[in-house]
């Protein structure tokens, strides 16, 4: 389980998140909907200690987060795989590197390293590109070798930071459907990062508005989705005011 | 005015404490060899091997032009074989590294910041982290010691150029003989003279990556941030190559 217990996060003068608190349960998937620098990204960089917070905790299957030195912070991180914004892929390695990288670091014998890679690959359709580096690949090719590069650690959590931000709609679906396939393939529990309602209402099992640095509403896709809050109606509709 | 001043100490504080906590990470990922081991030999051949045609271009014309100069110092005052003497004491004590280190802090120095700097942009050092891998042990270790291993072997092969060439240009263009320029080599030489030099260019060497990454891994802002942290790489590199000199000359010396 991962819980968020009333985190307070600044840049400068700039206050992003003011009292943030959430929990996600083990299994679920839970996407953070919120206005573009409203904080989401912060949010999620603080469950793998990218980012650590000013006041309140950030806890990971019981483990707070900001007291953990470097040693412990690497061992929450082999639960947790991460997929950029813009999928921030190695760009001095080929594909097959790219994802082998975490396995590598864990010390994963070779012939098993190529088993894994293979797999994740294929679970992304990307079977075939191995040898093929970053920059010779589309935007949706790279976001889907992210996700590989996450998948192939087996992680028991994933978080997508806006996996479907600057996709075309055909491609964005099929960025769901993966991210759904994920999930049934291997149980993990999801934190996805959105501002696209089609493909929160897609993935989700419940949705957190975030709003003004703390959370304005949670609860299942059929909740949110009746809710007369009215941020978060004109959210969720794309109204203009 | 005791604003800014006040301004401008909080900011050089906050730098050197940066700075201060960039060498302790450092220091504390140096027991990861399995990490840095492995990129260390890569390295070594980018900041060496790769490195090597521009420093030795550089000594080339500088044991010419020292040969040359020193013939039109001495002519008529010293025996001529002094030449030798200047060529071999001035490429090992002085030019050999300084010039190597300068010429270097463009080449590494950049190349160092702007690998960096990119990575930090695009989130590719994030990524690193979330793949539970350390940046120090990763990126930064295997640069700064490849750079204080592999300069002073460039350095080296730099001065033993620098030599050669001012002993060819003493031949064909100075009324000097082989024998009276290894006679005014051997005049005068010290092996501190040798250290010395190799010493100085394993702390530029050091000094370059150790910029390069401190600088790069620091870069915000994009392509902008990039292109302003390989600037500030080769500027910060080249002053404190400088400072480097003075500071061995007056302890070694």
């Amino acid at each position: 389980m991962i819980r968020f217990a009333d985190v307070y996060k600044g840049f400068g003068d700039k206050q992003v998140l003011t009292g943030f608190s959430l929990e996600i349960r083990d299994g679920e998937t839970m996407v953070i909907i919120g206005y573009s620098g409203s904080g989401k990204s912060v949010a999620i960089k603080h469950i793998v200690g990218l980012l650590r917070p000013d006041e309140g905790e950030v806890y990971v299957d019981d483990r707070a987060i900001s007291e953990l030195d470097r040693a412990g912070l690497t061992e929450v991180r082999r639960d947790i795989g991460f997929v950029f914004q813009f999928a921030a892929l190695f760009d001095s390695m080929t594909v097959f590197d790219n994802v082998a990288l975490g396995l590598r670091r864990r010390d994963v014998p070779d012939d098993e390293i190529a088993a894994r890679v293979s797999e994740a690959l294929a679970l992304v359709d990307l079977t075939g590109t191995d040898d093929r580096m970053p920059a010779e690949l589309s935007g949706g090719m790279r976001k889907r070798v992210g996700i590989a590069r996450a998948i192939a650690l087996r992680p028991r959590y994933i978080l997508y930071d806006e996996p479907t931000t600057g996709l075309d709609p055909v491609t964005s679906a099929i960025m769901d459907r993966l991210m759904v396939r994920t999930r049934e393939h291997l149980g993990v529990t999801g934190v996805v990062v959105t501002h696209d309602m089609r493909s929160a209402y897609t993935v989700g099992d419940r949705i957190a508005m975030l709003y003004e640095g703390a959370i304005r509403q949670v609860g299942t896709v059929d909740e949110i989705r009746a809710t007369d809050d009215p941020v978060v109606r004109q959210f969720i509709e794309g109204r203009p005011e | 005015m005791i604003v800014q001043i006040g301004g401008s100490a909080v900011r050089g504080l906050e730098a050197a404490g940066r700075f201060g906590r960039f060498l302790a990470d450092t220091g504390r990922a140096l027991p990861d060899v399995g990490t840095w081991g492995r990129l260390l030999i890569v390295q070594m051949r980018r900041v060496g091997v790769d490195s090597l045609p521009v420093v030795v271009f550089i000594a080339a014309f500088t044991g010419v032009v020292l040969a040359l100069q020193a013939s039109y110092t001495f002519t008529g005052t010293v025996p001529l074989y002094i030449v030798g003497t200047v060529v071999g004491k001035t490429m090992m004590l002085e030019l050999g590294p300084v010039l190597s280190g300068l010429a270097l802090a463009g080449r590494v120095g950049a190349s160092v910041a702007a690998e960096l700097g990119t990575m930090k942009v695009t989130e590719q050092v994030d990524a690193l982290e979330t793949l539970a891998y350390d940046p120090y042990s990763y990126l930064v270790i295997p640069r700064v010691l490849a750079g204080t291993l592999m300069v002073p072997l460039v350095v080296a092969v730099g001065v033993a150029v620098g030599i050669v060439t001012g002993w060819l240009a003493s031949l064909g263009l100075l009324d000097l003989s082989t024998p009276e320029f290894v006679k005014g080599l051997q005049f005068l030489y010290r092996f501190k003279d040798t250290w010395y030099g190799l010493v100085k260019s394993a702390s530029f060497g050091c000094t370059i990556t150790l910029v390069g990454c401190v600088v790069g891994l620091n870069t915000r802002g994009g392509a902008e941030g990039v292109g302003r942290s390989t600037t500030q790489a080769v500027v910060y590199s080249a002053v404190l190559l400088l400072v480097l000199d003075a500071f061995w000359a007056m302890v070694l010396l």
